[in-house]
């Protein structure tokens, strides 16, 4: 911008002789302020915008007023969001061979990752407000087979009031802790052993639920269910009433800022009919009465209550079994009962933010089993055992983000009598769409 | 049964807190407007603290207790507690809180957004889609929130009506006096640059002409990775900035590594009450904040 002057100055110059008359100097002294006058003005423009580029955006004029949401009929679809999960799994031992001994097969999906690249599944959640009154929620997973899977699809009461809340529809049970946890959030990716054994993974039967919260400042919440006991350790049974249900409790609270706790007691009832397995190629079935009882707690640690940067959790659940009835033993039948439990101790700790390393370990107890048919280990080596299977896993993950995590773990699993299962994973869970509120 | 029955009786809150509103404020800030307008006609619980990230509190246990006997709930809304309050008002199992009964308010539906992003994509981080939600740092919107807060209160306890107003209206007088009060003691902060942590500083910006000319995260609710910052860093030599500015609740260590080798002083802001032993309520909030910013401008 100095260019104007020193031209204005050169120009001055070259026309200024010294013999020039008083008035033509005057007229070009006249001019030359007035170049000057206007290189001024520019000089100051110039500022004026470069000081106007330099700010950020944040400091442009805020936008008018804009409350509520966006109109339109899109504004009342309901919240999606979809996850999408797969792994890499190296194990020594065939997970289609799977099997806990001890232990009858539940008949879930409790199988260890599939060796090799694998996806998935693709779990598809949809949730949002009825009416006042109700809200829905469907999760579907979009299984690696094609299939598609209703895990959950149930409506929940708004507006009963008290304290109450009624579901029904197919849920995740609210026995235990991790039951209601769906699995991208869990801190492991599969499922802890008692959970395989006892609810052969997680319990999600379609029934109702009622749940009533204490109006205390300590969180106590007692519920039921009745439900058609379609999956493990229910048969269906074609019958009219409910073929399981379950009453459950939980207490919870803090202990100053950085302490948050619940602990609680649940029981499921069934009575399963002709609930059928294969050992050694033989066919074998229950009728009877099935009681499980577990007891869980969950203790979350983070500095004053804020978890960005650090944070720790530590989960526990004791399970305990009683079954009593008939085993039907190819064509023979006769009296069965068993006492059986499990438990699992886990800690995940988030050591820097995005970084959290855990820890599991997993035991059960195969107890006591007495049949009247006189079979022993030799002809059903799978339910009378001597053998208590054991499982130590060890996780590392990283979060990118809230909505992306990436995690290697390596489990040493001994759910097989005598046989060691080292079993390597990477896995990867993101999720798209609505940012979804996580459960305690 | 009886055991359960006698624990619960025991743990019952006192019968004297059945005549007051109760509210469950989401974060501090509600909570001390709630006092303020309630007095003692209320009984306030505030679900989180000035140390903690207020995207990030968890439903626990606790607050859903809390929630079950709430008459008003009282949050920010625009999505900011989005991860943890649905989760709260579906398992109370109280009527009373849930979205789109009076119950239920959110305090940034009085307010105008800034900042709302013309595409909403988590490319671009965890964005508000709303705008930015963390409008209680400009005290004209406090002063927007108090009035409809306050007729909420109103509409709530019908037979408190005239102490709402009362309290309300010498709320609003000395709100105005301390706004005219902070905005002439801040004239020096007008145009000064600063790097911040999360743009939850954009209100306070925007009302004292402060200029944010870099921030920590990347990208809004990521955490501060190395690379940025060295790039922060970089860009700092060629644009300086006055100082680098975070809230109590933000992790330390990003702000005093880059206050360190871009020799600024680093200013730890309350951003809400009790984020400072000073920032006890909404006033010394304010206070404390344009001290703190004050004693760095030069």
């Amino acid at each position: 911008m100095y260019a104007k002057w020193w031209y204005a100055a050169a120009l001055a110059a070259a026309i200024v002789p010294a013999q020039a008359q008083d008035a033509e100097l005057s007229k070009l002294r006249e001019a030359l302020r007035q170049l000057q006058q206007q290189v001024q003005e520019l000089e100051k423009r110039v500022q004026e915008a470069e000081a106007k580029s330099a700010k950020p955006q944040e400091a442009a004029p805020a936008p008018p007023a804009q409350p509520g949401r966006p109109g339109g009929s899109s504004a009342f679809n309901p919240d999606i969001s979809l996850i999408l999960q797969g792994t890499a799994a190296r194990s020594s031992l065939d997970p289609n061979t799977y099997q806990i001994t001890g232990f009858a097969p539940s008949g879930g999906e409790v199988n260890p990752a599939p060796r090799s690249l694998n996806l998935g599944e693709s779990e598809l959640l949809i949730t949002g407000n009825v009416d006042p009154y109700f809200r829905g929620q469907l999760a579907a997973a979009l299984t690696p087979d094609h299939e598609i899977e209703v895990e959950e699809a149930f409506f929940q009461s708004l507006a009963l009031g008290g304290g109450f809340t009624l579901k029904g529809g197919r849920f995740l049970s609210g026995i235990g802790y991790q039951n209601e946890i769906h699995q991208h959030a869990w801190d492991f990716q599969d499922a802890p052993l008692a959970y395989k054994a006892f609810l052969g993974g997680r319990l999600n039967d379609d029934g109702v639920q009622l749940r009533w919260l204490a109006p205390t400042e300590l969180f106590v919440e007692l519920g039921a269910e009745l439900a058609r006991g379609r999956s493990f350790p229910a048969t269906d049974n074609n019958k009219n009433g409910a073929n399981a249900w379950s009453v459950f409790g939980h207490v919870g609270g803090d202990v100053g800022e950085s302490v948050a706790w619940r602990g609680g007691l649940s029981y499921l009832g069934a009575s399963p009919q002709d609930r059928a397995f294969t050992d050694l190629g033989v066919a074998q079935s229950f009728s009877g009465d099935s009681r499980l009882w577990i007891a869980d707690f969950v203790l979350k640690w983070a500095p004053q209550g804020n978890a960005s940067a650090t944070n720790f959790k530590l989960q526990g659940e004791y399970f305990r079994r009683e079954e009593s009835g008939a085993l039907t033993f190819d064509t023979s039948s006769g009296d069965y009962s068993s006492r059986q439990s499990g438990w699992y101790l886990q800690a995940a700790y988030q050591f820097m933010p995005r970084w959290r390393v855990g820890y599991r370990y997993d035991r059960l107890d195969h107890g006591t089993v007495t049949n009247g048919l006189g079979l022993t280990a030799q002809d059903a080596p799978l339910l009378f055992t001597d053998y208590n299977p054991t499982r130590s896993t060890a996780m590392l993950d990283w979060s990118l983000t809230e909505f992306s995590r990436l995690r290697v773990q390596y489990a040493v699993d001994r759910s097989r009598a005598d046989l060691t299962d080292n079993q390597l994973l990477l896995q990867y869970i993101l999720s798209l769409g609505a940012h979804g509120a996580h459960k305690f | 049964m009886k055991i359960i029955a006698a624990i619960i009786l025991m743990l019952s809150a006192p019968p004297a807190a059945l005549a007051a509103l109760n509210i469950f404020a989401s974060t501090p800030e509600w909570g001390a407007l709630a006092k303020e307008l309630g007095g003692d006609k209320v009984n306030v619980y505030v679900a989180s603290t000035a140390l903690q990230d207020p995207h990030r509190i968890e439903a626990r246990p606790s607050l859903i207790a809390r929630a079950r006997s709430a008459d008003l709930m009282v949050s920010t809304g625009a999505q900011l507690e989005i991860g943890w309050l649905p989760l709260v008002q579906q398992q109370s199992g109280n009527t009373k809180i849930q979205s789109g009964q009076p119950g239920y308010f959110e305090a940034a539906s009085v307010v105008p957004l800034i900042e709302k992003p013309s595409s909403v994509d988590r490319s671009l981080g965890d964005v508000h889609p709303d705008g930015n939600p963390h409008i209680h740092l400009d005290p004209h919107n406090v002063e927007r929130v108090a009035a409809a807060l306050a007729a909420r209160m109103a509409q709530l306890d019908p037979a408190q009506a005239g102490h709402y107003q009362q309290k309300s209206n010498a709320f609003l007088e000395r709100w105005r006096e301390a706004t005219g009060r902070w905005e002439k003691q801040a004239a020096p902060l007008k145009g000064m640059p600063l790097v911040v942590y999360h743009r939850d500083m954009s209100y306070l910006n925007n009302w004292l002409g402060m200029r944010a000319v870099g921030a920590l995260e990347p990208k809004p609710g990521l955490p501060p990775s190395t690379a940025h910052l060295a790039q922060l860093l970089d860009q700092l030599a060629r644009t300086p900035a006055v100082a680098v500015v975070r809230a109590a609740y933000n992790d330390p260590r990003p702000a005093e590594w880059l206050g360190e080798r871009a020799r600024i002083p680093l200013v730890v802001l309350p951003y809400t009450v009790g984020g400072t032993e000073q920032a006890k309520d909404l006033f010394s909030l304010y206070d404390d904040t344009l001290a703190r910013l004050l004693a760095i401008a030069k």
